[in-house]
């Protein structure tokens, strides 16, 4: 009887090569593929970004599914998953990344399926100590014990290096053509990937913006700062450049056209402000600005709108002032400004 | 044939949604149509461009052409077979 897996596919080369490695073993896979909310190859796309070439980002998944020729399905997980980026139980890695709660959530969706369609087990690209906080021998236990899934969970890139499943005890897979990789090097994976000609995106992973420290450095102000975050919130710690005022109100600044059109879909929602005279940027103003730092709003748009004096347009709930804005001085602005003060990484 | 001549049975517009959401839209569309039909996709995400055909090879369904007009683009799918 042909046994049936279900692939958890980023796209990556990692879960790429565990498709493959089962597939090999003659299984029937069907991959999944999560969209969490958090992913920045939409982020990009939504804001006009593209490659050097001038080409859209595409999404790896559906390439990597394309070239193994295995079926893939896209599950939604964005509204549960504002939940376990709010409060996850079992924590935070470097940044705001909740990778532990993911992979439950992740996994449990996928036994839903497994259930629900006829598959067997599940099949991921996990490797042993590749990630610190989600990929060691208790988190992977604890992980699948969360998920319901114990023993039905096989990673063929690190199988031989665990205890064997139970579509490895059955005799569905091979567990002597599995493979053992440990740690954080990529030489096997890339070896393999040569000799399956398998083509894949570099750098793998990363793309969950979650793990940006800028993103976490946001999140944290905000809410040490407002004391909730707001679905909203979440989109908008990726975009433009954040200032805080003096009353704590919250300046989102657009750094291009890309996030100055993204900015706009916020404008029922929030004040705003943009140059008027000429092309410039747009700012949507979170909170109540203090009458002073009304100026101080129209002084930043003029430093964001070519570095000149500007008539700058401020829209608040309950009316619309003209001013006219001159750039203020650099020191100023950085006081105000919210990001990580160090160089921006991806990775959990 | 050109992709704009190309007679679809089922419409459906997903623009102003951005990846992966045109390519979960046209699996639901997929799903509920019959072996034979022909999808039209309207998207103004440029990465549907290289995802829809993806999803097509990998979901073993056909991928008829595509052309653009004023940002929007048409894509054309035939259902091959049912989705796994």
């Amino acid at each position: 009887m042909k046994r049936r897996a279900l692939a958890l596919l980023s796209g990556g080369l990692d879960s790429s090569l565990a498709v493959k490695l089962v597939q090999e073993q003659g299984i029937d896979v069907k991959a999944l593929h999560f969209y969490t909310g958090f992913c920045i190859t939409e982020f990009k796309r939504r804001t006009g970004q593209t490659k050097d070439d001038g080409t859209p980002y595409t999404n790896p998944a559906l390439k990597a599914a394309a070239q193994l020729g295995v079926p893939i399905e896209i599950v939604d997980i964005s509204e549960e998953y504002y939940d376990i980026v709010i409060n996850p139980k079992f924590g935070y890695g470097k940044n705001v990344n909740p990778c532990v709660d993911c992979r439950i959530m992740m996994l449990k969706k996928a036994k839903e399926i497994m259930e629900r369609e006829g598959y067997d087990f599940i099949v991921t690209g996990e490797v042993l100590y590749q990630r610190p906080m989600s990929q060691t021998p208790e988190r992977l236990k604890l992980i699948e014990k969360e998920a319901g899934l114990e023993g039905l969970i096989l990673r063929p890139l690190s199988a031989k290096v665990l205890p064997p499943t139970i579509p490895e005890k059955e005799g569905w897979v091979d567990r002597s053509k599995l493979l053992g990789i440990k740690g954080r090097s990529r030489k096997v994976q890339i070896e393999l990937a040569k000799k399956f000609g398998l083509e894949y995106e570099q750098p793998a992973g990363g793309c969950c913006y979650l793990t940006d420290e800028t993103y976490a450095t946001r999140f944290r102000e905000a809410y040490a700062t407002e004391g909730m975050i707001t679905r909203d919130d979440l989109v908008l710690f990726a975009v433009g450049r954040h200032f805080r005022l003096p009353s704590g109100t919250k300046l989102i600044v657009a750094r291009n056209e890309g996030e100055v059109n993204f900015l706009k879909g916020f404008k029922n929602r929030y004040g705003y402000a943009y140059r008027a005279d000429k092309p410039g940027t747009f700012a949507l103003i979170k909170g109540n600005p203090a009458e002073e730092e009304l100026q101080l709003i129209a002084d930043i748009i003029a430093r964001y709108s070519k570095r000149e004096p500007s008539q700058v347009v401020i829209k608040l709930p309950d009316r619309e002032l003209k001013l006219i804005g001159t750039p203020p001085s650099e020191e100023l602005l950085d006081r105000m400004k919210i990001y990580a003060k160090k160089e921006v990484k991806h990775g959990s | 044939m050109e992709a704009k001549d190309i007679k679809a049975d089922v419409v459906h517009d997903v623009t102003g949604t951005f990846c992966p959401v045109p390519v979960s839209e046209t699996a639901k569309q997929i799903k509920e149509m019959k072996i034979g039909q022909v999808l039209e996709l309207i998207a103004d995400d440029p990465g549907v461009v290289e995802d829809i055909p993806a999803w097509c090879k990998a979901t073993g369904q056909e991928f008829l052409g595509m052309y653009e007009e004023d940002g929007e683009y048409h894509l054309f799918v035939k259902k091959t077979k049912e989705l796994k």
